[in-house]
């Protein structure tokens, strides 16, 4: 008895040492960068921006997890394979030859349309195959099952696409309309971070409607919450899964337009760091929560892009940049500490297991 | 023809040998009663006819038609609807979505909104709470809505597992009358009961269930005269 005491008081005592170091570097980093004061404030206005435009496209592939989650209660580690390649694809087959036909920017919001299309259907086409393939025979096994099987579909989809369209880092066209930027907010934003913003938006409350207004996405919670009893409202439940799986899947593909526009080059292995990201978005949104995906995804792109700067430019870290990565974890570890069911997410219980 | 018709379905959870050769008949029209104790088979009954568990032997069979190859999701549209156990209602949608989805199986705009109607009409206080996330309501007001959202199916057959549970006497009585009054529209209905007295009441015929087998089957008349169920499920001796 006495022993076990003694057991819990030493781990008590580990997190709580945990939580008070890094609240300390957290603070001191922060009042040493004020003091400090390296930037300007339209500096820091851009690091917002720029938090703001990653977090969107977080926002929008963490969907893919939460929404999956919800109904299956499995983490799909194949969503960021989803998120790549459907931009893959549509990079090579679609985007490439109408920038070199000069179709692109002749008539870029066509172009742009097909583009992204194209890369929602192949998203959403792969993600069917994955489910009716990979999942759907494993549905009762135990849950450990279906989360190597996808990650045995993730590295399949990756080597996939490696081997199909080759491994070397492919271009994504330049649309002359997306180019530059415009005075907003006291500084300079560029135009594809507005339209990151914006299409993430659209997407949001395009997905709000399908989820709460719509027959299919009324049934969707219905089956996330009683497989059995939706079953007995006459609701197919494989093909309420199916479509959970599709619409996250045309989430991803969306993202995937949008991560290209950006940054302007797509390859194999684009989708793994993000989909970890945003796998991370969504448990800090709170796993299961729509909401919670794109608040999460928001929280995750501003601290990536704020927390260096702010955190640790002072503390004397040589290249402190490179430490985002760092804090997005460091931040994921932090809410699982201190508030295990993520910022929206409701106590873990019920029959959730 | 009987209306529903079951011939000796054996059905198993794993190696559990839960049904061990059920059969039961429903007439159209008729209030049927199974009673039995916990775990004497009557849940995995209704489930069978749900197709939620399929026999591994023996036949579920309705009007005259054999469900085996029907998955769970079709059998409500051969019109049977079901009052799960402990409710079932989506506790995270409305009310009003909750009923919604008792009419999934339907596209029929105009029948669905006079069902609605009809629905608020015999639970008044649903409508009140229409726009309320269902999982806030009370007990009572929980076993209205599952039996509402059954309703909204406008099923031929209503199966009903235990719509007394956990409810004061007062609500059972009421619930008790809504299931008469249903029937009185026309709706088969098959209950599954603990509180065998109120059962026995509005029932024409019962079947007793002990450990997946029934071992006595009368008029609920007969059945309340019964020594064996007068000791066991009625509590007098």
């Amino acid at each position: 008895m006495k022993k076990l005491f003694e057991k819990i008081e030493y781990i008590d005592l580990f997190l709580w040492l945990i939580r008070a170091a890094i609240i300390i570097i957290v603070i001191w980093g922060t009042v040493a960068t004020i003091l400090d004061n390296p930037y300007s404030t339209r500096q820091w206005t851009d690091f917002v921006i720029f938090g703001v435009a990653q977090g969107s496209m977080y926002a929008l592939i963490a969907i893919g997890y939460t929404l999956v989650y919800g109904v299956l209660f499995m983490i799909n580690f194949a969503h960021g394979e989803f998120f790549m390649s459907g931009i893959m694809t549509s990079t090579v087959f679609i985007a490439g030859p109408m920038a070199a036909t000069g179709f692109l920017n002749r008539h870029p919001i066509i172009s742009l349309l097909i583009i992204a299309l194209f890369s929602m259907l192949v998203s959403v086409g792969v993600a069917i195959l994955t489910e009716r393939i990979a999942y759907k025979p494993l549905r009762k096994a135990p849950r450990l099952v279906p989360l190597i099987t996808a990650i045995g579909a993730s590295l399949f989809w990756q080597n996939f696409y490696r081997g199909m369209l080759g491994s070397n880092v492919k271009p994504f066209p330049q649309f002359d309309i997306l180019a530059g930027s415009i005075p907003l907010l006291g500084t300079q934003v560029l135009k594809t971070h507005i339209a990151v913003v914006l299409v993430t938006i659209i997407m949001l409350i395009g997905l709000n409607f399908f989820i709460m207004r719509t027959k299919t996405g009324k049934s969707i919670r219905a089956v996330s919450e009683d497989k059995d009893v939706a079953a007995l409202m006459g609701i197919d439940v494989d093909r309420a899964i199916t479509i959970t799986f599709a619409t996250g899947a045309a989430m991803a593909g969306i993202a995937g337009v949008l991560f290209a526009l950006v940054f302007r080059q797509v390859h194999f292995f684009m989708g793994f760091t993000p989909g970890i990201k945003a796998f991370t978005a969504a448990v800090l949104g709170g796993i299961g929560s729509v909401p919670g995906a794109a608040i999460g995804g928001l929280f995750l792109g501003l601290f990536e892009s704020i927390g260096p700067s702010l955190f640790l430019q002072s503390l004397g870290i040589p290249a402190f940049n490179q430490l985002k990565d760092v804090i997005a974890f460091i931040m994921l570890v932090l809410v699982l500490i201190f508030r295990p069911q993520g910022i929206l997410g409701e106590p873990l219980a019920e029959k959730k297991a | 023809m009987p209306m529903l018709e079951l011939n000796d379905v054996h059905a198993y959870y794993g190696n559990i040998h839960a049904l061990k050769g059920i059969s039961i008949t429903v007439e159209e029209g008729e209030i049927v009663t199974l009673i039995g104790a916990n775990g004497a088979g009557k849940t995995t009954t209704l489930r069978t006819i749900t197709g939620l568990l399929k026999p591994r032997t023996g036949s579920v069979i309705l009007d005259g038609e054999d469900l085996a190859p029907y998955p769970a999701h079709k059998i409500v549209y051969k019109g049977v609807a079901m009052v799960p156990e402990g409710r079932g209602i989506f506790s995270k949608l409305t009310v009003r979505e909750n009923l919604d989805m008792g009419a999934f199986s339907r596209s029929d705009v105009d029948g669905i909104k006079q069902d609605l109607e009809r629905a608020y009409e015999l639970f008044p206080r649903l409508k009140e709470r229409e726009s309320q996330i269902s999982g806030t309501l009370s007990g009572g007001e929980q076993q209205m809505l599952a039996t509402a959202r059954a309703l909204m199916a406008r099923p031929r057959l209503m199966l009903m597992d235990e719509p007394s549970m956990g409810l004061a006497p007062v609500l059972v009585e009421s619930v008790f009358d809504i299931i008469q009054e249903i029937n009185k529209e026309g709706t088969t209905i098959l209950l599954v009961e603990q509180n065998a007295h109120m059962a026995l009441q509005i029932a024409q015929r019962g079947y007793v269930l002990q450990t997946g087998e029934i071992v006595l089957s009368d008029s609920a008349d007969g059945l309340r005269k019964d020594p064996m169920v007068q000791k066991a499920y009625l509590g007098m001796e």
